[in-house]
């Protein structure tokens, strides 16, 4: 039955932005590769965030911020993942991240952070390369 | 780590969240484990309110639903909320937005929010719905909102999984008349006019009013309008009051048990039907269609006759029963057994006029009688005279005069065929092998079985 | 406009001279088999004088100043006056951005823009816990007059003019704006400037809605009708097609949904009673501009006739001055790359010179880090220096309208009008703007060529230099600005004393006068105007106003 198994994405926008172009262009490119994808809105809170990616069992959580507010946003986001039980979730990160914040989220367990000008089908392909099935 | 079957369900009963989000995914994933789990919480359901709603996109059902969540979390009800949205039949893939007008709820922990997509099941509506509503009902979820896509067929089909169905509209969409048409309107036992702040609210209340006039409802079923706004919550209290007197008169009045007794047997239906294809479509469809398409592609034949292969080529094991594994195989007509008054007088007519030769006679203490054996081509008649005025064949013949007494089918283990024929639950005379003519191992069936023949099967060494 | 003679022998004469052509193509193809605009537009061969047979001098491009403005509105544009270099601007801290203003201005900056933190954006106010993290982040944090005070010390209101991107809470800010120049001893009607309050392009595009779309148009015609009473200078609203195309949308659909916006705001108006040429000409517009130069300049030209053809045509203007669509624009900050940043300058050079061919009226000129991070004061000067060279180096600006005239051009203004006049149609039948927003039509259709788009780059149809071609290993630069964290701790502290300091009562009084004009249908921007005086906060009147309208959450779309 493995074939109905899909892989549930949440893509969320946390902190106040309204730029939410590159989140949705990844939604719909995730749907296209199979995948359900969870669109929570603008202005989420990172508790917000955890409690739907608990509520909905998500494998991944796509997080995209473009105001600045990553750093403080981001590894709020991991860490109470993991005060949930959810550590085996997977987080990835997008926006207008400056590279030198890269290793401080990585770091905070965000497992990969993709810039401006990143193909869609290396998301993908991330995703599906790194996403723990339990 | 993989949870056991037994946590999960101690889990969704203890209401742990984790749970009930996990064993939701494994039922979406069809696992095995997801059934023994359903199984099991079963009997804990039945508790919760469901409620349906739909309507056209745009008619603000997510914020609706939102705002009820809100009403009841303020007198202390806890919430399921399940919000179906379509899945993309190009790619298997879905995106799912209701969350988006409920993000408040999200955080809230006596409200539980699932957003499902439909996977690709026939009647538009997620089949697993129906099961994700039981498992928020184990869950102790007070209410269970179930919000659909809101066109078309999916429509109807929530209705099934309601107890109460709300359809809502708004004005100035143009698209009201094509909803009533759809049939949309008969499935609302309430009828919400959202966004009643806008130009052409009364209007609209009003050809609601007027198609409900030309539509044959009884006075008590007539689906009360209800005015709201949904993003200012005005309405909200005064809809929530109108749901509440609906379940109460429709508790009274015996029909919401009727219709939850529909909704199980239409669950049961579907069960079976899900399964019944599941057999179908692995055992019999996959190569066949895929050996058939190329030639459907070139034109060489029509898609009708390709499904009639297909039907044809299905196994003759295959064709009397669906439900289980067909094993045993009947070889032969072993013999057919005619009932006589006299041994000697029917001898004199099968070996004399017809020239078949006996093969001796035998006296079979057990069943009271005397026979002989003519063979004929592979297959034997046998002539079965009674030895007592009381044996099984004196009394067949007071009842019915000489004849076919029975129909005796050869199989290659008795044994088994009984138990095959057990778990299938066909009646039987004898559930156990005892000896006949001829050394022979034979039992009975019920006559009924074999649509009125006496059916007995023959296992013999050759 | 051709003598018919001429185009009777090109009619002859171009098939001729394309079957001459195809001998060169057997021999050397041309690059792609065909050639098409952002938009979808096929771009041809060659254009000649056939392609705009059909058009008239007068009726569809009339003179620099005359409707149909197709050549500009006014009558010798940059000769006169060139246009105003206004750069976005706006960091942190009140203080801090006060210093930058000064320092623009002795830069030689001619105006001010205002950009504010995402919690003024939307109503929030600096300690409310949505805003942790945010404070300062993408613009100045304002949360009660007493912030708005320090933002503009020392800056005589008359002597400027200052564009405030403010949409959801735009009246709140005005009237900070307003009671700064009181105090400043400045009348209103010396006041020039613009906000932006688009509120339907921030349901369509750009997030940053607080109230439904009901409430909220009323408040934006409240603010059209108080100023046209009592700031008749200010540009009472910046109807942006900028977002939108920042959110995905092509060209054409850049000036069909801008202009379809720009619709709904003028029928609102009407609907409340006020006469179109009362608040007309303070309509103003704010598009992106783009890399495709070409159709860029013919964006311009077509949204400039379209806009002037409904205001006179649909809505009977009589005034000119109604008519005439003068527009702020920004370089396109979606075509900025991360990788080679440097490149990112030119870019924005070649957008620039799309605004100053297409004849805007100020302009704002991206800094090449911006994929990165807020920029910093080089790179933002570079952003001006770029203006800089355009105004006084290239010549450009030395005649009205240069590429008129171009058959390319004038071919492809009129194919963008005619699209957008499609969809214009398309929303008119659906009820207009809002409806079509609350669809979420327009949205959908935005994504649709956003995706489009990204598919296309990652297909390599579509090249962008240094990110799918022409790639090289590149460290990325550091030299970039961040914000201070304590930023936050300051404004909150800030924010404390003023409500420990001012007169609580009076601030209750005011709020409660709010409450009532809310529920009921009087102009907003008196009460409002009341309580920014008294010292009320950002948060405190928004949350009033949220109280009685509710709140908006998006229709999804994707």
């Amino acid at each position: 039955m493995s074939q109905s198994k899909k892989i549930r994405v949440l893509v969320a926008k946390p902190g106040l932005d309204g730029h939410d172009r590159g989140a949705k262009v990844i939604a719909r490119a995730l749907r296209d590769a199979g995948m359900e994808v969870i669109y929570t809105g603008l202005r989420q809170t990172p508790e917000q965030i955890v409690a739907a990616a608990l509520q909905e069992n998500v494998d991944v959580v796509a997080l995209s911020s473009l105001s600045g507010a990553h750093l403080h946003l981001f590894p709020r986001v991991t860490a109470l993942l993991k005060e949930k039980g959810l550590g085996d979730v997977l987080v990835i990160g997008g926006g207008i991240i400056p590279a030198e914040d890269i290793p401080v989220l990585k770091a905070a367990g965000v497992a990969a952070i993709f810039t401006p000008g990143t193909a869609t089908a290396a998301i993908i392909e991330f995703i599906r390369a790194n996403v723990k099935r339990t | 780590m993989k949870t056991s079957i037994s946590d999960l369900v101690r889990g969704v009963l203890q209401s742990d969240r984790r749970s009930i989000a996990r064993l939701i995914t494994l039922i979406e994933d069809q696992e095995p484990e997801a059934f023994l789990a359903l199984k099991q919480i079963f009997p804990a359901t039945g508790r919760a309110y469901v409620i349906g709603i739909t309507g056209p996109p745009g008619a603000g059902k997510s914020t609706l639903v939102d705002k009820l969540a809100k009403h009841l979390r303020r007198q202390g009800c806890s919430v399921g909320i399940i919000a179906v949205d379509p899945t993309s039949p190009f790619s298997g893939g879905a995106i799912l937005g209701d969350r988006v007008r409920m993000a408040d709820l999200a955080i809230d922990p006596g409200v539980f929010i699932r957003s499902m997509a439909s996977r690709g099941s026939l009647g538009g509506l997620s089949w697993a719905t129906a099961d994700a509503v039981k498992v928020l009902d184990a869950g102790g979820m007070d209410y269970i909102f179930v919000e659909t896509v809101g066109v078309g067929q999916a429509e109807v089909e929530i209705a099934r999984h309601a107890d109460l169905t709300l359809v809502t509209l708004v004005p100035g969409l143009g698209d009201e008349i094509q909803a009533m048409k759809a049939g949309v309107l008969e499935i609302g036992d309430l009828l919400v006019v959202n966004k009643a702040d806008r130009e052409g609210a009364d209007r609209l209340v009003l050809e609601l009013e007027t198609m409900l006039d030309l539509s044959r409802h009884e006075n008590s079923s007539r689906p009360a309008i209800v005015k709201t706004v949904g993003t200012t919550g005005e309405g909200i209290g005064f809809l929530w009051k109108k749901i509440e007197e609906r379940l109460i008169s429709m508790k009274a009045s015996g029909e919401l048990a009727n219709r939850r007794k529909e909704r199980l047997r239409q669950e049961v239906l579907e069960i079976w039907q899900r399964q019944l294809w599941q057999v179908i479509d692995s055992r019999l469809a996959g190569e066949n269609v895929d050996r058939l398409l190329e030639r459907i592609v070139k034109r060489q034949i029509d898609p009708y006759t390709a499904v009639e292969q297909i039907l044809a080529s299905i196994p003759p094991r295959f064709k009397n029963l669906w439900g289980g594994e067909l094993r045993m195989q009947i070889r032969k007509i072993d013999h057919l057994g005619i009932a006589v008054k006299s041994l000697a007088d029917a001898l004199s007519f099968y070996e004399n006029i017809l020239g078949l030769k006996s093969a001796g006679t035998e006296v079979v203490e057990d069943q009271k009688v005397k026979v002989a054996f003519l063979p004929v081509g592979d297959s034997e008649i046998e002539l079965l005279e009674s030895t007592t005025a009381d044996g099984p064949i004196a009394k067949f013949i007071e009842k019915k005069g000489e004849g076919l007494h029975h129909i005796a089918l050869r199989v290659d283990d008795l044994e088994a065929a009984l138990a095959e024929l057990k778990e299938k639950g066909v009646r039987l005379i004898d559930t156990e092998p005892r000896y006949g003519a001829g050394g022979a191992r034979i039992a009975f069936l019920h006559p009924q079985a074999g649509r009125g023949v006496l059916l007995e099967l023959t296992e013999r060494q050759e | 406009m051709f003598k018919e003679k001429v185009l009777k022998e090109l009619q002859e004469a171009v098939p001729a001279w394309e079957a001459r052509v195809q001998n060169t193509l057997t021999r050397h193809p041309e690059r792609s088999p065909e050639f098409t605009t952002t938009s979808g537009i096929a771009v041809k061969r060659l254009y000649t004088p056939l392609d705009i047979a059909g058009q008239d001098y007068a009726h569809d491009l009339g003179f620099p100043g005359e409707y149909p403005y197709t050549r500009g509105v006014q009558p010798t544009m940059y000769r006169g006056r060139l246009w105003t270099m206004r750069q976005y601007a706006g960091f942190a801290s009140a203080e801090e951005s006060n210093r930058r203003y000064k320092y623009l201005l002795e830069q030689g900056q001619t105006g001010l823009s205002v950009a504010f933190d995402l919690p003024t954006q939307l109503g929030y106010d600096s300690d409310h816990p949505l805003a942790e993290g945010e404070v300062g982040k993408v613009g100045v944090a304002i949360d009660s007059l007493a912030d708005m005070e320090t933002l503009f010390d020392g800056i005589p209101l008359d002597k400027v003019s200052t564009s405030m991107t403010i949409n959801a809470p735009a009246a709140i800010l005005l009237a900070m704006y307003l009671a700064v120049a009181e105090k400043q001893g400045i009348g209103f009607d010396k006041l020039d400037g613009t906000i932006q309050n688009d509120i339907l392009k921030e349901y369509a595009a750009r997030g940053t809605y607080i109230f439904p779309p009901d409430p909220s148009m009323r408040l934006v015609t409240d603010i059209f009708a108080f100023c046209s009473e009592h700031v008749p200078r200010w540009n009472t609203i910046s109807i942006s097609g900028y977002h939108m195309r920042e959110a995905g949308a092509t060209a054409v659909q850049e000036v069909a949904f801008t202009l379809a916006n720009g619709i709904a705001y003028v029928e609102a108006a009407i609907k409340k009673g006020l006469n179109v040429d009362k608040f007309a000409s303070r309509l103003s517009f704010f598009f992106n501009a783009h890399n495709n130069l070409l159709e860029e300049v013919a964006k311009f030209r077509a949204a400039r006739r379209l806009w002037a053809r409904i205001m006179k045509e649909r809505f009977g203007a009589q005034d000119p001055r109604s008519w005439m669509l003068r527009f702020h624009t920004q370089t396109a900050g979606s075509t900025l790359t991360a990788q080679q940043p440097e490149n990112n300058i030119v870019r924005t050079t070649i957008q620039a010179l799309a605004a100053v061919l297409g004849g805007t009226q100020s302009l704002h000129t991206n800094s090449f880090d911006e994929a990165l991070a807020l920029p910093t004061e080089k790179s933002v000067r570079i952003a001006l220096r770029t203006q800089q060279i355009l105004a006084y180096e290239s010549g450009v600006a030395d005649t009205v309208d240069p590429l008129a005239g171009s058959y390319f051009i004038e071919s492809l203004t009129e194919e963008i009008e005619r699209r957008a006049m499609e969809y214009i149609a398309k929303i008119d039948a659906m009820g207009g703007a809002p409806r079509a927003i609350e669809q979420g039509y327009i949205q959908r259709e935005i994504q649709e060529s956003a995706y489009r788009y990204q598919m296309e780059i990652e297909r390599g149809e579509r090249i962008v230099v240094g990110v799918n071609k022409f790639q090289i290993e590149e460290e990325i630069p550091q030299e970039l600005l961040k914000v201070d964290p304590a930023v936050r701790d300051l404004q909150i502290k800030k924010l404390k004393e003023i409500k420990a300091k001012r007169d609580n009562l009076a601030v209750r009084q005011a709020l409660k006068e709010l409450r009532q004009a809310a529920e009921g249908e009087d102009n907003l921007m008196p009460p409002i105007l009341k309580a920014v005086k008294v010292y009320a906060t950002l948060g405190e009147i928004c949350d009033v106003l949220r109280g009685v309208f509710g709140e908006y959450r998006a229709v999804e779309s994707i």
